[in-house]
């Protein structure tokens, strides 16, 4: 009798897709008519353009010299960046005084590495930050212990702007939770209220909210209420970083599961605990990248301070340029305060781009 | 009674939300009552009275005529107008610019990937601010003089002094032909608009064809012929011809840099999220990777951009603010000098907020409205 069953012995051995075939670069830069064209016009801008911009960036430049007038020549003036560099990086701050400033970016440098790691967020780091940040306006003001009092209009430059962005980040972020929370509960009071603020901070300019905390805020407040300039651009800058979280963190608190609450709810726990211990950290983790991102975008738009005369570091680089004994440094200039922005901003973001990948290896939840 | 009323949950979150409404009409009316004061104090009049009074500062450049002998509400107008006619023609080149970034970084050729990996990564972690000054900068001191202007193409001239363009002109019967050229796009609009509506099925580029058509031979019975004053040397600088600002150039040159990288990412992330699948099945299919990036990816990544590239249009409406920075005069900078010359910050402030998030409402309903038509259709 001739078996019908079929039984299979052995695996059937899975079919893998086809490989992609493996591509010289020859073929890539010129494999087709298409292709060609885009390696041609490519590289002919590169082979008209490097060559300029490394003459005038390298070849030519000047990179030591005492005297302005050595850089009459066609390349760039580096050595005005050197020579103003204290200027640029710690504004008319007094002189004698300037290692508190360089002490304010240690002690930001400091905050920064402690709070790489995953593994020590928590309640102290939160309380580490709040001491970080009063030790540094602290150290900026002074007035106590022999250090000079030295007032707000005299900060300047780059602690300046990472002051901006620590602050208007930290103080932000509360407001952001409750906005963000406002605008997903079932009170129509607190819903209406959030998603009035939130709808109309983030339709208007940042620009905007400076010209209104710098030319309104004096006329809203009562008159013997004196806030510093660099207080109201605060303020501004804190608005605007809390519409933007509070969107960021509204979309983390929409990916908790609806079972988390009632479970809460079921055991009986009350609303604010319910949040605190069990929505927010689960919201939060979801929407790191966001988070990040929004850092990055707050660190930029500290630069808009300038409009209203705060001196950041653009500021303080602009005003460094218009020394007459130089000739117009302007560009040299900006290119050295970009590259300092885009060492900050690259380095959040390749930072976000590890912890994400090591959120979805470890499922940190 | 009581006790109940204090453990019921509905009379709890009444009473909560009545207190937070009463803070915050208490916060306004506080607001309000010190500004009251503080405006009083100051002598301050509020109101827009001032808007009727003629302005008495010059404007260096509008797309609007101005003169300063105009009202303050004109040259607010004015402000507005360049505002609205940056942000058109920065959305318009980034858009254009930022799809072949987009593209060209996720094309398989090494070169055109690396270069605009590099400069997408560049632009984006820099702030816009900082970039349109470095432009301006370069504007007002890389560029010659107007002796030794560069000439790139024949009638072009790139100087300190701005970038000098042929203008041209139209001879004829001028009016004629603007009365009847504005009635035949009307009318091709209208052919498609309610040709569709009745069910024709009309091709866009045969309407926009015949429409062509119709113009020239209005032109050729009107008579129009098109002259252009080419833009020559007189002494230090350039007459004739139609002159773009530095600060124009430094500004338009700055935000469709900074934009286009942002749209390229947006584009490249829209791209790479159609299906892997879908490039498979064109292949299957027997389309090339051409016919299949067009055909089937694109219109399926479309509907994944558009969510992202409305909030980039409305950044870059509102990044046009900065614009100032560099002197050109839109809203923003036009708010500034009417505070400086008349003191009615409020007023002035208002307004700019007014006009903001009109613009933003009127730009996300257009969007929505677009994204609706693009969505799928499930039934």
């Amino acid at each position: 009798m001739t078996s019908t069953t079929s039984v299979v012995s052995a695996p059937i051995e899975v079919l893998r897709p086809p490989v992609a075939p493996r591509r010289s670069a020859f073929t890539l830069l010129f494999g087709d008519l298409a292709s060609a064209g885009i390696t041609v016009a490519t590289g002919g801008l590169l082979v008209l353009a490097a060559p300029k911009m490394l003459e005038w960036a390298i070849f030519d430049a000047v990179f030591v010299t005492d005297d302005p007038r050595a850089c009459q020549g066609a390349g760039a003036c580096w050595a005005f960046v050197a020579d103003k560099l204290r200027f640029i990086l710690f504004g008319v701050y007094p002189p004698e005084e300037q290692w508190r400033p360089l002490a304010v970016i240690g002690l930001i440098i400091a905050g920064v590495l402690m709070t790489l790691s995953p593994a020590l967020w928590g309640r102290r780091l939160v309380l580490g930050w709040g001491l970080i940040i009063g030790a540094m306006l602290a150290l900026m003001w002074g007035g106590f212990l022999r250090l000079a009092f030295v007032p707000t209009s005299s900060w300047g430059g780059l602690p300046v702007t990472l002051l901006l962005a620590v602050l208007s980040l930290g103080l932000g972020f509360p407001f952001a939770v409750l906005l963000a929370l406002g605008r997903r509960s079932a009170k129509p009071v607190a819903r209406v209220l959030s998603v009035f603020t939130i709808e109309i901070v983030r339709g208007l300019p940042l620009v905007g909210l400076l010209f209104v905390a710098s030319i309104l805020l004096p006329l809203l407040l009562p008159a013997d209420w004196t806030i510093d300039k660099l207080g109201r651009t605060v303020a501004a800058l804190t608005v605007f970083s809390a519409a933007y979280l509070a969107e960021v963190i509204r979309g983390g608190l929409q990916g908790v599961p609806a079972g988390q609450d009632e479970a809460a709810r079921a055991l009986g726990i009350p609303y604010w605990k319910t949040v605190w211990h069990i929505v927010l950290p689960q919201a939060i983790q979801k929407v790191i990248p966001p988070l990040t991102n929004t850092a990055i975008v707050m660190v930029k738009n500290t630069s808009l301070v300038m409009i209203v005369g705060v001196f950041d570091m653009l500021n303080a680089g602009r005003s460094a340029a218009t020394d007459p004994a130089w000739p117009a440094p302007y560009a040299e200039t900006y290119l050295f305060v970009a590259a300092a922005y885009f060492l900050i901003c690259y380095g959040i973001s390749r930072y976000s781009l590890w912890l994400e990948r090591r959120v979805r290896e470890r499922d940190y939840r | 009674m009581l006790t109940s009323l204090w453990y019921s949950e509905r009379a709890r979150s009444w009473l909560m939300q009545a207190l937070l409404l009463a803070a915050v009409i208490a916060l306004f009316s506080w607001l309000a009552a010190n500004t009251v004061a503080n405006l009083a104090a100051r002598g301050i009049r509020v109101g827009y009275d001032f808007l009727w009074r003629p302005a008495r500062f010059p404007i260096s450049e509008s797309v609007i005529a101005y003169s300063p002998a105009d009202t303050f509400f004109w040259a607010f107008a004015v402000g507005i107008a360049n505002t609205l006619f940056i942000s058109v023609l920065a959305i318009a080149l980034s858009t254009a610019f930022g799809l072949v970034v987009g593209l060209a970084r996720r094309s398989r050729n090494p070169l055109a990937a690396g270069v605009t990996g590099a400069y997408i990564t560049a632009v984006r972690n820099t702030p816009l601010i900082v970039q349109l000054l470095f432009w301006y900068a370069l504007t007002t001191t890389a560029l010659p003089a107007p002796r030794n202007a560069w000439n790139p193409i024949d009638g072009v001239f790139v100087s300190l002094r701005g970038v000098f363009l042929p203008q041209l002109s139209l001879t004829g019967d001028v009016g004629n032909f603007s009365g009847l050229g504005v009635a035949i796009i009307i009318a091709a609009a209208a052919a498609l608009v309610l040709g569709r509506r009745a069910g024709l099925r009309l091709r866009t580029s045969h309407v926009v064809a015949a429409a062509l058509v119709a113009l020239t031979v209005a032109a050729l019975a009107c008579g129009i012929d098109i002259s252009a004053t080419r833009p020559e040397l007189r002494g230090f600088n350039f007459a004739g011809g139609f002159r773009v600002s530095t600060e124009f150039t430094a500004l338009i040159v700055g935000f469709v840099v900074y934009t286009s990288a942002f749209i390229g990412e947006i584009v490249r992330g829209g791209i790479d999220a159609v299906g892997k699948g879908q490039w498979e099945a064109g292949r299957a299919l027997g389309l090339s990777e051409r016919q299949t990036l067009g055909k089937v990816v694109i219109p399926q990544a479309l509907r994944i951009i558009i969510p992202p590239l409305t909030t980039q249009y409305l950044s870059t409406v509102k990044n046009t603010t900065l614009a100032l920075a560099v002197g050109y005069p839109e809203l923003g900078l036009i708010v500034g000098t009417v505070i400086n010359q008349t003191g009615q910050a409020i007023e002035s402030i208002v307004i700019m907020l007014a006009v903001f998030l009109s613009i933003s409402l009127a730009v996300s309903l257009f969007m929505n409205w677009y994204n609706r038509k693009v969505a799928l259709v499930q039934r």
